[in-house]
């Protein structure tokens, strides 16, 4: 189980730095020129944008540049953005937002996943089945950003139960409607992989033994069904919550709140790459690491892949 | 039906049975009035081809039919004199495991992969008898080492997937045999196994039904099995029983050209060098059963009569039945070999 911990982590080094390389060439090659979006319509003169040209290395070949920048990266050091704040020290400042939301919605879209799923695999083929069914595609067929602009509308500005944009409200209710957005698109898929993994596992040679030994259908249910119908689930769990911190993003905008969504909009917008790479490098290690924890803990759950 | 009162009430007594499934192409009859009894301490052996209806039996005694598609469409069920068809659910839980229990083909998808095997047998322990978990585990242990598989107290925790073929049946027999059934229902329990280890799990299923007295039915389509197991046989075509009674005597005179053909399809020194001889033809199609006997259209016997009328189980000596209007007319020597 170490040796293997191990052996996945230092597989993660060679999967972070090709996908920082791949990101930091795309932010190399983002058209514009940083300096002069900086100042927008007014131009610096051309001695004050050498200068800063030459502060950034970014005159420097390409992979001189990301040769310095991962070697800062293995001592801690993200870099510096045009106003000379470290990369690093906005991300975090922004982070807990970002996670907040995530996990939130996160949680979110576990319970009400599982909870469709669970009864539509229970059901098949019944009428609350049919329900559960049109529900997801539903979720699954609209866009999320129209649902989250369409919620923010309703609830935010018709109902006012909320306030529609903006984090003056902490935690939960500044969080709960774009938490909610966001679980209800993920909860869709959630849901229908539930539900197959369990019509499935309820065919089981195994749950008709349980039916054998006399148990009740909750104890069959409980004891014997979901636990297999869980296995695949789990999986698509873990990294789906990779997978919220992207999706974050798209919410955090919307909604206003201050999280690394909104640094990381800003940030494409002025071109500074540095703060891009940086935020998507967290995000690749953020979904290494969960994959690696599913990978771990698949083994408690299922014994025919324990390490 | 009147029962002598001399005679013991049978452990299990199936009358007139018809079980149906519903297909998207129309209804089939896989089971189409079929009666058995069996008593305490006695094994019957069910015999038949795939599609013959042997499975849905076992299963509708012990209630797994997936109810729909499946439908019993009549007949009684007493399991001591108790109707399992017309009993409550609760009822049937109570039955089910410390009344008759059941081993499955295949004991790998039989057992749950993601429970130790010690907590599956334990589990019949806690569920029926309300056992401390400390108490199931110890009784588990148990029964593994009844089922003799080696070490048991320090396998007690593995998984399914950790034991050999063998050794899982073992575990599924484990669990049938926990609660010490009277009744104990093996469907073709050795036919996923190799050779050598199918005649220890047969020995190991006689020696307990003998140890505990229980009532064994044994479903297979394997007639050397039946020969070695049984005492009685039950032999089952497009879901009837066409030929009964004690195993030596069916086997070796058929009284019905079903089994006479059934006999002569086993390889043996005497067929050594020469085609195996098979019936010609396949069974009826159950959606579309035909008018008079299910075998008449594969039969070398048949005339009018058969595709006219359905021909009875009805006695044809002591302890013996056939379904066959020809019954006396069945060779004794190879009729198919040609």
């Amino acid at each position: 189980m170490l040796g293997y911990t191990v052996r996945r982590i230092g597989q993660m080094i060679p999967v972070l730095l090709g996908a920082t390389f791949i990101i930091y060439a795309l932010t190399f090659l983002m058209p514009g020129d940083p300096i002069s979006a900086l100042t927008g319509e007014r131009p610096l003169p051309e001695a004050t944008v050498a200068q800063i040209r030459q502060a950034y290395h970014l005159d420097d070949p390409f992979f001189v540049q990301y040769g310095n920048y991962i070697l800062g990266v293995f001592r801690g050091d993200f870099g510096i953005d045009f106003f000379g704040r470290p990369v690093l020290g906005l991300i975090l400042e922004r982070l807990p937002t970002t996670l907040a939301l995530a996990l939130t919605a996160w949680v979110l879209k576990l319970f009400i996943g599982l909870l469709i799923g669970v009864y539509g695999g229970l059901r098949a083929g019944k009428t609350g089945d049919h329900f559960a069914l049109v529900f997801t595609v539903l979720f699954m067929g609209v866009p999320g950003f129209v649902i989250a602009l369409g919620a923010q509308t309703y609830f935010g500005v018709h109902l006012g139960w909320v306030d529609p944009a903006g984090i003056r409200a902490g935690w939960p209710m500044a969080f709960i409607l774009p938490a909610l957005v966001m679980a209800l698109e993920a909860a869709a898929g959630l849901a229908r992989l539930t539900r197959t993994s369990l019509v499935d596992v309820l065919r089981a040679e195994y749950l008709r033994t349980a039916k054998a030994k006399g148990l009740t259908p909750r104890r069959i249910i409980w004891g014997h069904a979901l636990r297999n119908a869980m296995i695949p689930v789990v999986t698509y769990l873990g990294l789906s919550l990779a997978g919220m911190l992207g999706g974050a993003v798209i919410i955090e905008a919307i909604f206003n709140l201050p999280g690394i969504g909104g640094l990381m909009v800003s940030s494409i917008n002025n071109k500074e790459g540095t703060v891009v790479v940086g935020i998507a490098t967290l995000l690749v290690l953020v979904y290494l690491v969960f994959n690696l924890l599913v990978d771990l803990t698949y083994g408690l759950i299922d014994p025919r892949v324990r390490i | 039906m009147r029962q002598p009162h001399h005679a013991p009430r049978p452990l299990l007594e199936i009358r007139d049975l018809r079980v149906q499934f519903a297909t998207p192409q129309g209804t089939a009859t896989a089971i189409n009035g079929v009666d058995l009894q069996l008593a305490a301490g006695q094994c019957l052996g069910i015999l038949g081809e795939s599609g013959s209806g042997k499975s849905v039996t076992a299963r509708t005694i012990m209630g797994l039919l997936d109810t729909p598609p499946a439908r019993v469409a009549g007949g009684e069920i007493l399991l001591n004199g108790e109707d399992l068809l017309s009993i409550g659910a609760k009822r049937r839980r109570q039955l089910t495991g410390p009344c008759m229990s059941m081993v499955f083909q295949d004991a790998l998808s039989a057992l749950n992969p993601v429970h130790p095997v010690g907590r599956q047998i334990g589990e019949l322990f806690r569920v029926h008898r309300g056992y401390s978990r400390k108490a199931a585990k110890a009784a588990a242990i148990e029964m593994m080492d009844r089922v003799r598989i080696p070490a048991a107290a320090s396998r007690v925790n593995d998984y399914p997937h950790q034991f050999s073929g063998g050794m899982r049946q073992r575990i599924v027999i484990a669990m049938a045999l926990a609660l010490g059934p009277e009744l104990l229902i093996a469907d073709e329990p050795t036919t996923a196994l190799d050779v050598t280890v199918q005649a220890q799990i047969l020995e190991l299923l006689k020696e307990q039904q003998a140890e505990n007295n229980m009532g064994l039915i044994l479903i297979t389509h394997d007639i050397s099995v039946v020969r070695e197991v049984t005492d009685q046989v039950a032999v089952m075509y497009a879901g009837r029983i066409i030929e009964q009674g004690p195993t030596a005597q069916v086997l070796s005179a058929p009284r019905h050209p079903y089994t006479r053909g059934l006999a002569e399809s086993v390889a043996s020194e005497a067929l050594k060098g020469h085609r195996l001889p098979a019936i010609p033809g396949s069974p009826p199609d159950l959606l579309n059963i035909p008018v008079g006997c299910s075998f008449a259209n594969r039969c070398f016997l048949a005339d009018e009569a058969c595709t006219a009328a359905v021909p009875a189980l009805e006695a044809i000596s002591a302890g013996r039945q056939s379904a066959c209007f020809h019954s006396q007319e069945v060779p004794s020597h190879a009729a198919y070999s040609h």
